[in-house]
């Protein structure tokens, strides 16, 4: 499998592994791709979305070494050798990780454009322990824009995972 | 017929949440197709003018371009200005990119670079070389108030200001106590977090499947086959997932236009995406510079209001709001005068962006409102209360409701009104100044014309399809909610699909009218079934329905039942399997009321209050607490309706307090066109915001009973907050964003 990609490798291209939602990939990529447009042209990862290109709204926020990310801002040659998680990895449908059910039950989208960014975010900002308030909360996910204005159902939810890791069950609305 | 709601009106979850959480939602530039070209725009670099010269040479020289598209080698299109004019187009002459060498507005685009990746496409697209022989621009409004004029072509569905009554400026000079000002709020773009994007599919033999950002796939649908000359038939319009637009895809924009013509003449499917500085070459909620005068005798009785505005628009179509009619409306008052007037400026036409044009007059009227509670000395929900409009004093009409009065009661009991000594700058925390301030707002409660179609299958499943759109605001759910109740069924045994130019006709979503249009759409299609599954129940041998008619059955908990003895069912599946039919499908067509609009006007109300803290040394100014108190008839889904205000209040907070594309006069291009410097609320700008849904019965409108949640959210929320700093400072400043170097 390595050499039919190596042999399709144009001058210009260098040869990566990552491994994303544990699946290891060998993959010739120029060295101005983006992880994020790697992640969504290349592999067809597209639950990682791009809304700026500039690392400026947190969209295309991922996983890299348990470290969240914007990979609109990152080289994918960079990240050789990288663990890299996206949304997909997280949960499925059938199968949600907590805080993605515990978004769903707090309505904490509602285009759900920026959710996979919020949501991986999330997930980064609780293994970094520096958040126990709502407003520490606030703060630390403030790269993460949500222009349907979602922000205060997107702390719910964050703080009902933290509060007992276990999926949310408190009705949300009134 | 009788039905008890088993899902209607209770907190439901998004049918699509499991989806959009997971990544899996998919939306427009997330469709692949077989051998996918990449487009990338090249953006023109003058306001005004015209392009001398286009050098593609090296671009072109890059492996792995296709393309480049000028208007020097642009295939042709339609010649007909009226053949670009899609469903919502103001009047005038709609863009036509790449049509020939002029330049209209800054951001227009000039090329296009069509190649096998993106990242080919974008280094290519730098090398194109433009030259331009530039005029000069006008791009603030200010600068033309001289040229304003009133519109030769209303707007559909705008209505132009309603004709004077009374006498305003007489009694506006005798009255006691009278104020005026001039209101404006910055240039604000829509900026979905979604870029707007078009994937073309060339499915061969020139026909299309086209994934574009718009809300309403049949207004994408019908422009390109009317600037392309394709048949109906060639093009299909899916685009299931909207990642937000707040009215930028109320319209098709240039990257559909470009998409489509790459694709027919490459013969190749074409994937565009704009980029966010390019989100800033179309649709904006235009400037409209405002001003105010009211005038009230010694009790806060109002005895006279003027209402004058002058928008910008481009120069080439006459976008139209309703900006001032607001101002005959909220309040009663015999003598009223409002003016609309349009000015042109070098930018591209502006658009609808959340509650058009009520934000903006209601801005400035309840600001006005606020001056005037403190001129007559009187509080600012009790002058409300003394000028509360009983009828519509603009029409002539009755209300079909109107639960204001409760709004003002609750909201102002849930932020602790009590609280607040009305004298500015007199209450603080540490080192914050706190200010509580509110404002009325108000939303035409709509329907428009809507299909939608539902079909039954053997397998008890039901599919309602209509060729609406789900931009956030919850579509999906409530067309699931509403089916599950017309037939009894439960939830996980109905799918909605909507985002299809090949379903149902159905208008753009957007004016907060889809939930009642497509709703009673649904419904209606929904009901149909009901007779076809009764006499097939009431036909099998020994049932316990024979002889039942509509009227004295329910549907429920999947069967029908004799609401008499409801033991006397048939199951649903019993019945369908009755049918001998593999499925069974009605279509139904659901129009406003036009007897009950031309009787009654209708409305959605609300009552906001807004808690503000402000640093005294730095001017730093937070929001800690927005209480948006809604009367907006029956709440289909309390969980989505919630959200819907919520987007609205954090829309209207940036509009307060961070919105503004702000023009270089000598370049004619807004300079902040990113998200670093056009700040929308973040989470740390987001505190607490408290929604109030007040009980409101209104049966004139539609048989749901409903009004529509999308824009009430935003009206009133920036004054409201403008108010309280206003409050908390004493600082009352009538030029939004209210940015803290206006209060230092």
């Amino acid at each position: 499998m390595p050499e039919m990609t190596f042999a399709s490798a144009a001058p210009d291209e260098i040869p990566i592994s990552l491994t994303i939602n544990g699946q290891l990939h060998r993959l010739d990529v120029t060295p101005w791709t983006s992880l994020l447009d790697l992640l969504r042209e290349t592999l067809h990862l597209t639950g990682t979305k791009k809304g700026c290109d500039h690392g400026q709204c947190g969209a295309c926020t991922v996983l890299v070494d348990g470290t969240r990310i914007n990979s609109c801002l990152a080289l994918a040659v960079m990240k050789d050798g990288a663990e890299i998680t996206t949304i997909e990895g997280l949960g499925t449908p059938d199968n949600l990780h907590p805080l993605q059910a515990a978004f769903v039950e707090h309505d904490a989208f509602q285009c759900g454009y920026c959710t996979p960014g919020q949501i991986c975010s999330a997930v980064g900002m609780m293994s970094e322990g520096h958040a126990s308030t709502r407003a520490e909360i606030r703060e630390l996910m403030s790269g993460n824009l949500c222009r349907c204005g979602a922000y205060t159902n997107i702390v719910d939810a964050i703080e009902d995972v933290m509060q007992d890791g276990r999926p949310a069950v408190r009705e949300a609305a009134e | 017929m009788s039905n008890t709601e088993a899902f209607v009106g209770r907190p439901q979850s998004r049918v699509d949440g499991p989806l959009k959480v997971s990544g899996t939602a998919t939306y427009v530039a997330e469709f692949g197709a077989e051998d996918l070209l990449h487009a990338v725009v090249v953006s023109g670099a003058i306001a005004k003018g015209r392009i001398t010269s286009i050098d593609t040479a090296a671009a072109l020289k890059v492996p792995g371009v296709i393309e480049i598209f000028t208007h020097e080698n642009r295939p042709r299109t339609a010649w007909f200005d009226y053949k670009y004019r899609d469903e919502v187009a103001p009047p005038g002459s709609p863009l036509r990119p790449l049509y020939d060498a002029s330049i209209s507005y800054s951001g227009q685009p000039v090329a296009l670079v069509v190649a096998e990746t993106l990242q080919v496409a974008q280094y290519a697209a730098s090398l194109v070389e433009v030259s331009y022989e530039a005029e000069p621009a006008v791009v603030d409004v200010a600068e033309v108030l001289g040229e304003a004029y009133v519109p030769k072509q209303k707007r559909s569905g705008i209505s132009p200001p309603p004709k004077p009554r009374g006498d305003a400026d007489g009694a506006f000079l005798a009255a006691p106590i009278r104020l005026e000002h001039e209101y404006r709020v910055a240039v604000e773009h829509h900026n979905p977090m979604e870029m707007h994007a078009t994937t073309v599919v060339w499915e061969g033999d020139g026909k299309l499947t086209v994934h574009d950002k718009i809300q309403g796939a049949q207004n994408s649908h019908g422009y390109i086959t009317s600037v392309f000359g394709l048949s109906a038939d060639d093009v299909r319009v899916h685009s299931p997932y909207i990642g937000g637009a707040f009215g930028s895809g109320l319209r098709p924009q240039y990257q559909l236009f470009l998409a489509v013509m790459a694709s027919l003449q490459l013969e190749r499917s074409v994937k565009l995406v704009l980029t966010r500085d390019q989100m800033f070459t179309f649709s904006y909620r235009p400037d409209a510079i405002q001003r105010v005068a009211l005038a009230a005798d010694k009790t806060g009785r109002l005895q006279a209001v003027r209402h004058e505005a002058v928008m910008g628009t481009s120069r080439h179509e006459d976008y139209q709001e309703v900006v001032v009619n607001w101002s005959g409306l909220l309040y009663s008052c015999d003598n009223v005068r409002l003016d609309y007037k349009l000015a042109q400026i070098d930018t591209h036409t502006p658009a609808d962006m959340r509650a058009p044009g009520a934000t903006l007059g209601v801005y400035a009227l309840e600001s006005a409102m606020d001056e005037l509670a403190y001129a007559a000395g009187i509080d600012p929900i009790e002058l409300r209360l003394i000028n509360f409009a009983d009828k519509d004093e603009n029409e002539n009409k009755p209300f079909s409701s109107k639960e204001l009065r409760a709004c003002y009661a609750q909201g102002a009991d849930r932020i602790g009104w009590s609280r607040r000594n009305p004298v500015p700058r007199s209450m603080h925390e540490g080192r914050e100044l706190v200010g509580l301030g509110m404002a009325t707002g108000c939303w035409e409660a709509q329907m428009q014309k809507t299909s939608a179609r539902a079909v039954l299958t053997a397998n008890g499943h039901l599919e309602v399809s209509s060729a609406t759109a789900d931009i956030g605001t919850g579509t999906y759910t409530i067309m699931t909610q509403i089916a599950a109740d017309a037939l009894g069924l439960p939830l996980e045994s109905v799918t909605a699909v909507i985002g299809d130019s090949s379903l149902p006709t159905a208008p753009v979503e957007g004016g907060s009218w889809a939930a009642a249009s497509t709703g009673t759409a649904v419904r209606a299609a929904c009901h149909a079934l009901r007779q076809t599954l009764l006499d097939a129940a009431a036909g099998i041998d020994g049932s316990p329905l024979a002889g039942a008619t509509l009227d004295q059955v329910t549907f429920q908990n999947g069967r029908i039942a004799f609401i008499a003895d409801p033991v006397m069912s048939v199951s649903i599946g019993e019945a369908m399997q009755a049918t001998g039919k593999e499925r069974i499908e009605a279509e139904e067509t659901a129009s406003p009321d036009m007897k009950a609009m031309a009787t009654y006007s209708s409305y959605t109300h609300s009552a906001i209050f807004a808690e503000v803290r402000v640093d005294e040394e730095l001017g730093i100014v937070r929001v800690t607490r927005i209480v948006n108190a809604v009367a907006a008839g029956k709440i289909l889904n309390p969980k989505t309706a919630r959200s819907q205000i919520l987007g609205g209040v954090v829309m209207g907070i940036g509009m307060a307090l961070h919105e503004e594309s702000i023009p270089d006069k000598n370049l004619g291009r807004f300079m902040n066109h990113n998200f670093a410097e056009y700040h929308v609320p973040a989470h740390a700008d987001v505190e607490d915001i408290d929604v109030i849904f007040v009980e409101e019965e209104d049966d004139m409108l539609n048989p749901l009973g409903i009004k529509g949640l999308g824009e009430i959210g935003i009206v009133g929320t920036a004054a409201a907050i403008a108010n309280a700093i206003h409050h908390a400072t004493g600082r009352r400043v009538r030029h939004l964003p209210i940015t803290l170097d206006k209060l230092l």
